[in-house]
């Protein structure tokens, strides 16, 4: 099973966990519904769900909890996590949208090392800054970091983003030197899949791939792209796809989603999840196993 | 403006607070959302005030501080006592503090405006000066202020600062304030 944490922007909502499924442009969790698929953890959601059942892959369990940045409902998942991980089996478990927090990263993690087996652990936004802040980026298996994220994992002095040093530049070009970067001070995962003008999965500091796909510039005004990325790179090795082939297809699967939305900057991540399965069926069949 | 206020403007315009005077000192909350208030209430007095990243021995997660002169620090504290913001801590720093992104980036689409700021990135209609899209990101604020300012105009959506807690909804109020200044 792929198991998705992280917060949703409905403050009312307790911690909640339950098979996620989708309702036309509404998510739901045990059939109940729980969000509009919007960005953040729902667009990841219904991204995984859409290509899980498209590949056959497993069901997805969400642990969801509601947090518009006070941080009171990150900090109430993190909680219930340290607590019940230990007893669950997922073959991946992705960490998302939460407010970053060292120490609970780390009880969290801890919970983790007791899991039997142990999952593939992925981790982006809120909670890949807590885990690289706290000197715990090896630990994962996949980062799904944007290309200022990248930037922000090559500085071993920034806490977050917002203070990535100015001589570390955003740029898309220094990928390689950044993915190096990040490697050397121990503030990459093993994999990281890298979202940019050009998307690039990083198995190490020197073996860099650049992933093709069709360039769709406006896609950079749009909410939610990376999360998507993340939901399908998810979805694709919970089904049992290795590393290189889940993130070459997931790359692809998201670059053609976006294409075949015909999107200007206005459009919405629902339009382009609404793709997915066209998207990924052309994408089994330009890279084949 | 007072003659104390405008007095204090001129000679807060002319030096970088707590430089000159030697010695800085931050002030500590308990989340990002209350410096933010309190930045805009010492700034709204008058004082030239900035927002840092704290010292690695405060880092606790998404973290923000204030930076002040300390020589001003009765002064400061009294402000924000009666304006309900009084900080968790007061404390003197010697080394230095990060400093955040202050880079923007502009990619003009034709009908459409990208500001980026930091990692947030905000998209509006030129003509109707509308939000269509946000973007990049990783704080749990970021869906919730997406989900408030899109569909939008810059005048009627509430500021990140009002609304956001976080670095990244700090990040979005520069990524607002400077789209407000060119569209």
């Amino acid at each position: 099973m792929l198991a998705v944490a992280g917060a949703i922007p409905w403050p009312e909502l307790p911690v909640v966990e339950g098979l996620a499924t989708l309702d036309g442009p509404r998510l739901l969790i045990d059939a109940r519904p729980v969000a509009a698929v919007a960005r953040g953890t729902a667009a990841l959601l219904a991204a995984a769900v859409s290509a899980s059942q498209a590949l056959g892959g497993p069901p997805v369990m969400a642990h969801l909890v509601g947090d518009i940045g006070a941080g009171q409902g990150s900090r109430a998942l993190y909680a219930h996590l340290a607590r019940i991980l230990p007893e669950r089996q997922y073959a991946a478990l992705v960490f998302h949208y939460l407010q970053p927090d060292v120490d609970w990263h780390g009880r969290v993690l801890l919970a983790v090392e007791q899991m039997r087996p142990r999952p593939l652990l992925i981790a982006d936004a809120g909670f890949m800054y807590a885990a690289k802040m706290g000197g715990m980026a090896p630990s994962y298996d996949l980062f799904t970091p944007d290309a200022g994220e990248l930037a922000f994992l090559a500085d071993e002095a920034a806490p977050h983003p917002f203070y990535t040093r100015g001589f570390i530049l955003h740029e898309e070009a220094q990928a390689p030197a950044l993915i190096a970067r990040a490697h050397a001070h121990g503030n990459a995962a093993r994999h990281l899949l890298v979202k940019g003008r050009k998307d690039y999965l990083a198995s190490g500091p020197e073996a860099i791939e650049a992933l093709p796909g069709p360039d769709c510039p406006v896609l950079e005004c749009v909410g939610g792209t990376g999360d998507t990325l993340t939901g399908l790179a998810a979805a694709l090795l919970a089904a049992g796809q290795p590393m290189a082939r889940a993130a070459r297809l997931a790359a692809l699967t998201n670059r053609l989603a976006g294409q075949l939305a015909n999107p200007t900057p206005a459009s919405q991540i629902g339009e382009i999840i609404a793709r997915i399965p066209a998207a990924l069926a052309l994408a089994l069949r330009q890279i084949p196993a | 403006m007072g003659l104390f206020k405008a007095v204090k403007q001129a000679l807060a315009g002319r030096v970088e607070p707590g430089r000159s005077l030697g010695r800085h000192g931050i002030l500590v909350y308990a989340n990002t959302s209350e410096v933010i208030r309190a930045e805009a209430a010492l700034k709204e007095a008058g004082w030239l005030v900035s927002v840092k990243g704290p010292p690695p021995e405060l880092r606790t997660g998404c973290d923000l501080v204030i930076e002040f002169p300390l020589v001003e620090e009765l002064a400061i504290l009294r402000l924000l006592d009666q304006a309900g913001l009084t900080p968790l801590q007061s404390a003197p720093v010697d080394g230095p503090l990060l400093r955040p992104v202050d880079l923007f980036q502009t990619v003009d689409y034709g009908r459409h405006l990208m500001i980026r700021a930091a990692n947030m990135k905000l998209t509006v209609e030129k003509q109707s000066r509308r939000i269509v899209n946000v973007s990049g990101g990783g704080c749990p604020d970021v869906p919730y202020l997406a989900q408030e300012m899109i569909g939008k105009t810059l005048d009627e959506a509430p500021s990140p600062r009002q609304i956001g807690h976080t670095l990244c909804g700090y990040a979005l109020q520069l990524a607002f304030e400077e789209m407000q200044r060119r569209c």
